[in-house]
């Protein structure tokens, strides 16, 4: 009891507290898998229905969908009180596709990724993704949405991609550790593995969280500004992922602002300035007249508080 | 020399079987506090904790003004209290996404002056002084038996879920898109809160209640980066502080619940000098 008053004495044998901790939990931790592997089948679905859904490992050998899905749109719009986030979208994302959403500050570019994502739920309109779904569809936040402070190593953040095989409870698979380093290699972050995200530089911390893109193998990608304080090497390493995964069959819908890189690289661009004004291949999208009128669009009544939808 | 020193660590509990009572349900509050505590620190849910802890205090007043000391409807109705408010707070978060701050504050002062007019109507200055400060010597084997058992629930369910609760206070939206679920994990966690406040209304009061549970979690966030090595410190950290607290209370005839709450607050001021001067970059207050 006397030891107990004493708060600096566990840091001096912290690793043998950190692996007491880990030995006297380990039956904890694994108990509710093994009473899930007792218990009978449809509550072993209950359970997962509700808090385990992400748990399915036959998906990372289905590589039959690829190419297939794409996302529809029908009339979509977003309010957030008085104001239209974005508002009047209907098309397809065509499977396969490689998209940029560019526009004005305001224009609903980060609102129409996060609806697709299911993240916000529309106002009007529908999202026919089947990828979302089956747990197929990777969202990559603004950095600054993502708490950097949150102590987490990059190789534990990597990790997460593989969700689907071990879900919220189970141990992870044996190959976890080969294909973290793998996409620890592919994205050049090998040397800084056991760091902290909080000692990364930005781009650092971009690479990781494409590493964990990689992990994640997932059929439709949504990025939101991936490249933004980026230096152009990070840029240009990172830009050869998305042409990659696009190549690969996967439907790739990114958030961007600069207009050079998005008439280099992407063959087809969504113009929003809070409603569509083009929606096609890039050259035609992009051309003089259409980024005259999404400037425009935006400078009318409510452009002043269009900020916040951003 | 030894010999008096633990003759006055263990004498008061030796003798008194009302300082053994509080000194293990401060142990058991401590077990489950870590876990909690480093949960809400990590999600930057302070101030969620504190309306929650203040949302407690209508339900086990009215608890109190129907059926008296009962611990029961103590118990059912600051639940019921608490994980309303969480549910309102949580519904006018989601309509003005901009606000939250102080929607919370209002909830959090609305809360503690029903609370107060309700206790105030019946009781004396008395019971409102055990309802805002608690009575940690006051503890009886009903009231253990209350605590330990919303501790060990605690501390299992954190055991089992804890993977999609950490990953979810660093990046909901992955979680939601994996299908680890979203809202679920966030609702397990604020009925773990708002449990573990209700435990400790009996021992703290409304107004003490997050102290046991934030401090120690904090003064362990300075000594490690790592996760579960800051639950296990703040565990021990904050049967250190209750230990402590319990002992200066007794000897200098103090109010035992402040001085549990010091306890851990110095704890925590040390932890900051002798380890935080590293740690506090800007960027881990944020948000704070």
């Amino acid at each position: 009891m006397a030891n107990s008053s004493d708060p600096v004495r566990p840091r001096r044998s912290a690793s043998d507290m950190v692996r007491l901790v880990r030995a006297t939990t380990a039956p904890l931790r694994q108990s509710l898998a093994v009473s899930l592997s007792v218990l009978g089948d449809s509550t072993q679905a209950a359970f997962a229905r509700h808090f385990d859904s992400g748990y399915d490992p036959s998906a990372s050998d289905g590589d039959r969908r690829r190419g297939e899905d794409g996302i529809a749109v029908r009339n979509l719009s977003l309010r957030y009180g008085e104001t239209y986030a974005f508002e009047g979208l209907t098309g397809e994302f065509a499977p396969a596709s490689l998209t940029a959403v560019i526009g004005p500050n305001g224009a609903g570019k980060s609102s129409l990724l996060k609806t697709l994502a299911g993240i916000v739920r529309p106002t009007t309109g529908e999202v026919v993704c089947t990828a979302v779904a089956r747990h197929r569809l990777a969202y990559l936040p603004q950095q600054d949405e993502l708490d950097r402070g949150f102590p987490i190593t990059v190789a534990e953040l990597v990790a997460l991609g593989d969700w689907r095989n071990f879900g919220s409870v189970r141990g992870p698979p044996r190959h976890l550790v080969a294909s973290v380093y793998e996409a620890l290699a592919a994205v050049g972050l090998l040397a800084v593995m056991d760091r902290q995200i909080a000692e990364l530089s930005v781009g650092q911390f971009q690479r990781a969280l494409f590493a964990r893109l990689l992990l994640q193998d997932a059929d439709v990608i949504l990025l939101d500004e991936p490249f933004a304080s980026l230096d152009e090497s990070t840029t240009d390493d990172l830009l050869r992922f998305l042409q990659r995964w696009q190549s690969e069959g996967r439907t790739v819908v990114t958030v961007l602002h600069d207009l050079d890189l998005v008439r280099r690289h992407f063959p087809s661009t969504l113009l929003l300035a809070r409603s569509p004004v083009a929606w096609g291949e890039t050259s035609l999208s992009l051309s003089a007249d259409n980024l005259a009128r999404a400037q425009k669009a935006l400078v009318l009544p409510e452009g002043h508080r269009a900020g916040r939808a951003a | 020399m030894i010999g008096q020193f633990i003759g006055f660590m263990i004498g008061p509990f030796e003798s008194f079987g009302f300082m053994r009572l509080a000194l293990v349900a401060c142990f058991a509050l401590a077990l489950a506090n870590g876990p909690i505590g480093t949960l809400v620190l990590l999600r930057r849910e302070s101030l969620s904790g504190n309306v929650l802890s203040h949302a407690v205090m209508p339900g086990a007043a009215l608890g109190f003004l129907y059926a008296g000391y009962s611990l029961a409807a103590l118990t059912l109705g600051g639940l019921l209290t608490g994980l309303a408010v969480a549910g309102l707070a949580a519904l006018t978060a989601r309509s003005r996404p901009q606000r939250q701050d102080s929607s919370l504050i209002a909830f959090y002062l609305v809360s503690l002056s029903f609370g107060v007019l309700i206790v105030a109507a019946r009781g004396s200055q008395a019971d409102l002084m055990h309802v805002l400060f608690g009575t940690v010597l006051a503890v009886d084997v009903t009231a253990l038996v209350l605590i330990a058992s919303i501790s060990s629930l605690t501390m299992l369910t954190v055991a089992a879920l804890y993977r999609p609760l950490a990953v979810e206070s660093f990046d909901p939206a992955f979680l939601r898109a994996v299908g680890g679920g979203g809202g679920v994990f966030r609702a397990i966690f604020i009925t773990l809160v708002a449990l573990n406040l209700v435990a400790s209304f009996q021992a703290f009061g409304t107004l003490l209640a997050m102290g046991p549970m934030l401090l120690p979690a904090a003064a362990a966030r300075c000594w490690t980066h790592r996760v579960w090595p800051t639950i296990a410190l703040a565990t021990v950290i904050g049967m250190a502080a209750a230990l402590a607290g319990l002992l200066i209370s007794y000897y200098a005839n103090l109010p035992s619940g402040p001085a549990i709450v010091i306890g851990a607050g110095v704890i925590y001021g040390m932890s900051l000098l002798a380890a935080g001067g590293m740690r506090l970059k800007p960027k881990s207050l944020e948000g704070q």
